[in-house]
């Protein structure tokens, strides 16, 4: 009855479906990035979003699930994320996290970036902002590094903590009421991914597990609270936050990234680990 | 998309877990309650949540598993909606 809980395997054929889907996620997290600019709606971005992918045949995930509105959280600022995407217009100096996903062959796939809306260099953002956004998403490569090599999900927590406690300057809280997830058949699926050490080994790690690792920064505290509309995540204490996300497998030869148009290896080369491609049909 | 962490450290716990191995049942109600008395036969009066009580055995899967009901506890009753004065213990909190 109390039986370990049961992780989803993903066949080879089943991975390449989910690494579909990822390409096409990818691209239409890239296009949605490139068009946020001060000035334009976050709704006008969930149509750039919807738009790409129902071009390229793929089903939305976001939408309707428990009732989302959107086709993409966009979270701006204080929001952590599940922001809905609507009428806010963005602004110099915000920062835009975009989560999205979507369906091929029934397949999923989950991935969310940071962008801030200017540069420091040019007056038009906080460098905190920016530095905020570096160390998250080199944090999301500390965890997907690990989760090549790791015996166990908690490892993957552990090396994402580690990384972020080593931090020289102020500190940054590490959220800890959102985690990350398995994904596979369904957007959440177990095991959860925690971003930090919880002193338990988490799930054992085997060929034909995809995660998705999803380390969510605050520059203050990691108390948050969910807003009237049931959605979107904002900080308790108002300080700005950063989100990012890749959903990857493991299988038998090694991992790939599948929401990375180069399966992560770019990212992942100067921490010592190669991502292998899936193998061929 | 984010998943909201279920409560305690290291994922479920407790009697959220046991709802997600086991699912809900259909067509019955669910009540917590307090164990007031313990009768022979391993029966038991429960005082439920709404002041009602009822006159609950301990559920197979409990007995194989020896979890033992003291008076006092808190457990959860399983109740049919055709017989309300009678039901069946599910879960015993710690």
């Amino acid at each position: 009855m109390f039986s370990r809980t049961r992780i989803e395997l993903k066949s080879e054929e089943q991975l390449r479906h989910m690494a579909a889907a990822g390409a096409i996620l990818n691209e239409a997290l890239e296009a949605t990035l490139a068009a946020a600019a001060p000035g334009v709606s976050t709704g006008a971005l969930n149509d750039v979003f919807a738009e790409i992918i129902t071009a390229r045949g793929a089903k939305p995930n976001f939408l309707n699930y428990h009732g989302f509105p959107g086709y993409i959280c966009a979270s701006v600022n204080e929001e952590v994320v599940h922001g809905i995407p609507g009428e806010r217009v963005l602004a110099p100096g915000d920062v835009l996290k975009i989560d999205g996903g979507c369906i091929i062959e029934g397949w999923h796939s989950d991935s969310a970036r940071t962008r801030i809306l200017g540069s420091s260099q040019e007056g038009t953002a906080d460098p905190e902002d920016e530095r905020l956004s570096a160390v998250t998403e080199a944090a999301m490569w500390r965890g997907i590094a690990a989760f090549a090599t790791a015996k166990t999900t908690g490892e993957i927590g552990e090396a994402i903590e580690d990384y972020v406690s080593a931090q020289p300057g102020k500190k940054l809280g590490i959220l800890e009421d959102y985690v990350g997830h398995g994904i596979g058949s369904q957007m959440h699926m177990p095991p959860d991914v925690f971003n930090y050490s919880t002193g338990t080994k988490g799930t054992k790690i085997r060929a034909g597990m995809a995660l998705a690792i999803e380390p969510m920064l605050t520059r203050g505290g990691i108390e948050t609270k969910v807003l009237d509309d049931d959605w979107t995540v904002v900080t308790s204490d108002g300080s700005r936050a950063s989100q990012w996300e890749h959903s990857v497998a493991r299988h038998e030869e090694g991992i790939w990234v599948l929401t990375a148009a180069d399966g992560g290896a770019a990212a992942l080369g100067p921490l010592g680990v190669t991502p292998v491609p899936l193998p061929a049909a | 998309m984010a998943l909201r962490r279920s409560v305690g450290i290291g994922g479920l716990g407790g009697r959220e877990r046991y709802v997600e191995h086991m699912g809900k049942k259909e067509g019955v109600i669910e009540v917590e309650g307090r164990v007031s008395e313990a009768l022979p036969n391993a029966m038991f009066r429960v005082r439920l949540e709404n002041e009602h009580v009822v006159l609950a055995t301990i559920s197979g899967k409990m007995r194989q598993h020896y979890i033992r009901i003291l008076p006092e506890d808190r457990v959860v009753v399983e109740m049919s909606p055709y017989d309300l004065n009678r039901g069946r213990i599910v879960y015993r909190y710690k």
